[in-house]
């Protein structure tokens, strides 16, 4: 700390004197530290939180987990976690604070090219839902027409509700509350009958109403969130790892390749498993890391299906249907390009 | 001659009787005050009622219906849905975590050690009739910050040679004003000593400029010319001691005074660079209380000997130094705190050179203890108007200079005025320290905000539960600390009493 701030104090002064030299690949970086840097939610439930014993669990951590897991011969650990409030986080990516963000953020244009930011992929596909008590029995949102709505104000969602409801002719009566807390209350104690916020949020809010099982989240998603891991733009090695490992846990699902069989498919005779685990080719030379890296990551941290059921799925209090996020192959939008 | 009084008039004093049963005793204490008039009946059994009825339902909640042991949300919800009390289960789960944040386990021994030292050397500095003030203050103040800095982020710090250099050349300039106190000490070598110490703040500058080879001493690496800069300072310590020495009979200081400061900088660096295998702890791993109350120590501790510089230089004859102080205290005050830590979060990096990073707490530290400084500043300074004139001219009359004037005479009795001013300031400051929160860093309150989202402890009284538990945590700091200040206000209550 003494160090630091001579440097900041008197460095500072001569900064414009000195040349810096270039800033080193990522990838060395994090090996030099020995650690990843990783930024991720203040506190979002099933995303990134901590348990009782301070322990960082959820699907976004998972992704720091797996990236350390990949570069750090299997040890999950190796991860600095930096808590970021929704302002902070680019500023911290962008300011070299952090080496990847897995934090429920929005794949926009307007992210991925002014900001200067590379979305690696998309690890949840959310979107804005709506959630009725079960005694309403509706079983689709077109049935909501002349429905009173909670919807937090001066949000995308407002908006999104409102387009919504008059592309498909319904009659709308929003019931607009300032916070999210106080529109969960609102909808609690009856005072609308549609509460309507994005789909991963929905299901948290789910928990703090008196009786949970009660209501139901409907299965129309109204607005596109595709959430994913971030990095930097300008360290394409770096941006590579970190898609592949998202590609990778991806891969490793559709082929079954599981936390706990994974040392019986090092055995396998199928060439995409052999491929995925290293067995066959230097895929994971190429790319910076150890040919067996996806074995590390899996034995870190599982498949995506594992991180989902683990975090969000539905034996966790949580209980979140894979829905869009089913493998391509089971109906869902998950889709991994192949590893060859 | 006997007084004529008519046979009637009663000579001897009456017995006296008890006032009636309507009175006194507790029913007419309460007729009195709480019954007297209908609209005074009418307003107490409105309020007695609507007391009765929130001191049941908090009771009732906090207590009879409240949930104390579990292992996650099931057990504060209930089967059938009826409403569930407080969730304290949910606090008691995560109460390590409200205490010490991410700190690990194995060494959360050092944090307690931390607060018991404070403890140890607080407490008696705080309890008048404790002996060895002076040494006791003096451990606090200038020994205690940084072994708890050692305690807290395990220590080892990597000190340059730049660095090394300044706090000799500061330890230089002390002993030279020490020496200096000896009347009859030789001029030359008190000259020699300035020089050196001028010579070495000199090459100081310049080494931060030019970049020259490095040399290692010890842990401890020096360019070239920091190095040299550093043995200036030294020969000017040496210069400083040997005007001690041959300074004639009556010595004000000796040489072991004027090597304290050498000897302190001497012991500061041993423990900062030491290596006292101490597992480092980085401060992104701090928390919930830990950090609540290294913000506000760290405030409270800086912000009242700024505040009293501050006020001082506000009030003095000097314009540039007014000024200075004007524009330090209406710039500080001006802005919100808010923006104070936004600005050390996302605009400090920007100005930094690449490569350059700055401790994230440190950064807030600073914001706070500046920002509560210009308040104090004008506490102070609300105290120093209350002086009179005479008390100035009285201690100027007695040949005191203005340094000894103002310990002495005027800010004792300006300091004693404005203590329920200080205090006010010093809880504002504790309990704006929740602020840091919105930078991300885990302070009590953000801590507990944090639990919220585990999946395992959402349930519909997770959330009052844990703010209740927050608010009486703050609650019963700031109430002592209020206490305190009334102790102390009446033990120095000298003749202002009314």
């Amino acid at each position: 700390m003494m160090n630091m701030l001579i440097k900041t104090l008197l460095g500072s002064a001569f900064a414009a004197v000195v040349s810096l030299p270039a800033a080193a690949a990522t990838l060395d970086e994090v090996k030099e530290r020995g650690a990843l840097r990783c930024g991720v939610n203040t506190g979002l439930p099933g995303f990134a939180s901590q348990d009782d014993q301070g322990e960082w669990q959820g699907l976004d951590v998972d992704y720091c987990k797996a990236v350390a897991a990949a570069i750090f011969d299997g040890d999950g650990s190796k991860v600095e976690y930096s808590p970021l409030s929704a302002v902070q986080r680019f500023p911290a990516l962008q300011n070299n604070e952090v080496d990847m963000l897995a934090r429920n953020t929005t794949w926009t244009m307007n992210r991925d090219t002014a900001l200067g930011l590379n979305f690696v992929g998309v690890n949840y596909y959310d979107g804005q839902g709506f959630m009725v008590r079960k005694d309403l029995n509706v079983t689709s949102a077109l049935q909501l027409s002349g429905a009173t709505v909670c919807v937090q104000s001066g949000t995308t969602t407002e908006l999104n509700l409102t387009d919504y409801f008059s592309a498909n002719n319904m009659e709308l009566n929003p019931v607009v509350i300032e916070s999210q807390s106080d529109v969960n209350a609102a909808y609690d104690q009856g005072r609308c009958d549609v509460l309507t916020t994005d789909a991963s949020g929905l299901y948290a809010s789910r928990l703090e109403l008196a009786n949970p099982d009660e209501h139901v989240v409907l299965p129309e998603v109204i607005s596109k969130e595709p959430l994913g891991p971030t990095v930097r733009q300008g360290d394409e090695q770096w941006f590579d790892i970190v898609k592949w490992v998202h590609f990778g846990l991806l891969n490793a699902e559709e082929l079954g390749v599981t936390q706990q069989n994974v040392e019986e498919m090092l055995e396998s005779e199928n060439p995409k498993i052999r491929r995925l685990l290293g067995v066959d080719g230097s895929f994971g030379e190429d790319v910076g890391l150890a040919n067996d890296w996806m074995v590390d990551v899996i034995r870190a941290v599982g498949n995506y299906g594992e991180i989902f059921d683990r975090n969000i799925g539905p034996d966790t209090p949580l209980k979140i249907q894979r829905g869009m996020n089913a493998l391509w192959t089971k109906g869902g939008l998950q889709y991994a390009p192949p590893v060859r | 001659m006997e007084e004529q009084v008519a046979a009637y008039v009663a000579r001897d004093q009456k017995p006296v009787l008890p006032p009636p049963p309507s009175e006194h005793g507790p029913l007419a204490i309460v007729r009195k005050n709480l019954f007297a008039t209908p609209v005074d009946a009418v307003l107490t059994t409105v309020l007695l009622l609507f007391s009765l009825w929130a001191a049941w339902n908090i009771i009732q909640w906090a207590l009879v219906t409240a949930v104390f042991v579990g292992g996650d949300r099931v057990a504060c919800v209930t089967e059938e849905g009826a409403p569930v009390g407080a969730c304290w289960a949910f606090v008691g789960a995560k109460l390590g975590q409200f205490t010490y944040g991410l700190y690990p386990m194995g060494e959360r021994w050092r944090v307690d050690l931390a607060v018991v030292l404070l403890v140890a050397l607080a407490v008696p500095l705080a309890i008048p009739r404790v002996p060895y003030k002076r040494l006791n203050a003096l451990l606090l103040i200038a020994v205690y910050p940084f072994v708890a800095l050692v305690l807290l982020t395990g220590g080892g710090f990597q000190i340059s040679g730049g660095w090394i250099a300044f706090l000799f050349i500061l330890a230089a300039f002390i002993s030279a004003t020490l020496a200096r106190a000896n009347v009859t000490a030789p001029a030359l070598l008190l000259r020699t000593a300035t020089i050196m110490a001028l010579l070495a703040v000199a090459v100081l500058l310049v080494a931060n400029i030019l970049s020259s080879g490095r040399v290692t001493f010890l842990v401890f690496r020096f360019s070239v010319l920091s190095g040299v800069s550093c043995l200036f300072a030294l020969a000017s310590i040496g210069a400083s001691t040997l005007a001690a020495v041959r300074a004639g009979a009556p010595r004000a200081t000796g040489p072991a005074h004027i090597l304290l400061p050498p000897a302190f900088v001497v012991g500061l660096l041993i423990v900062l660079a030491g290596d006292f295998g101490l597992r480092p702890v980085p401060t992104n791993l701090w928390g919930g209380l830990l950090v609540t109350l290294v913000v506000a120590l760290t405030g409270i501790a800086a912000s009242l000997p700024l505040g009293i510089l501050l006020a001082l230089a506000r009030r003095s004859h000097m314009p540039a130094v007014r000024l200075v102080s004007i524009i330090f205290i209406e710039f500080w005050r001006g802005v919100p705190l808010i923006t104070v830590l936004f600005m050390s979060a996302f605009m400090i990096p920007l100005f930094l050179p690449e490569g350059v990073s700055f401790n994230q707490l440190l950064r807030a530290l600073i914001g706070v203890a500046l920002f509560s400084a210009a308040y104090m500043a004008e506490v102070v300074r609300g105290g120093l108007q209350a002086i009179p004139k005479g008390q100035y001219e009285g201690a100027m009359a007695l040949g005191l200079g203005y340094w000894q004037m103002m310990r002495l005479i005027v800010m004792p009795q300006a300091i004693k005025l404005v203590i329920p001013g200080i205090v006010n300031t010093f809880i504002g400051l504790f309990k704006d320290t929740s602020l840091v929160y919105i930078i991300g860093l885990a302070d009590l309150l953000g801590t507990v905000r944090r639990g919220f989202a585990d999946p395992n402890w959402i349930t519909p009284t997770t959330a009052a539960t844990g703010l209740v538990f927050a608010a009486f945590v703050y609650w019963l700091f700031c109430f002592g600390m209020s206490r305190y200040s009334i102790f102390v206000e009446r033990r120095l209550q000298t003749g202002y009493s009314r």
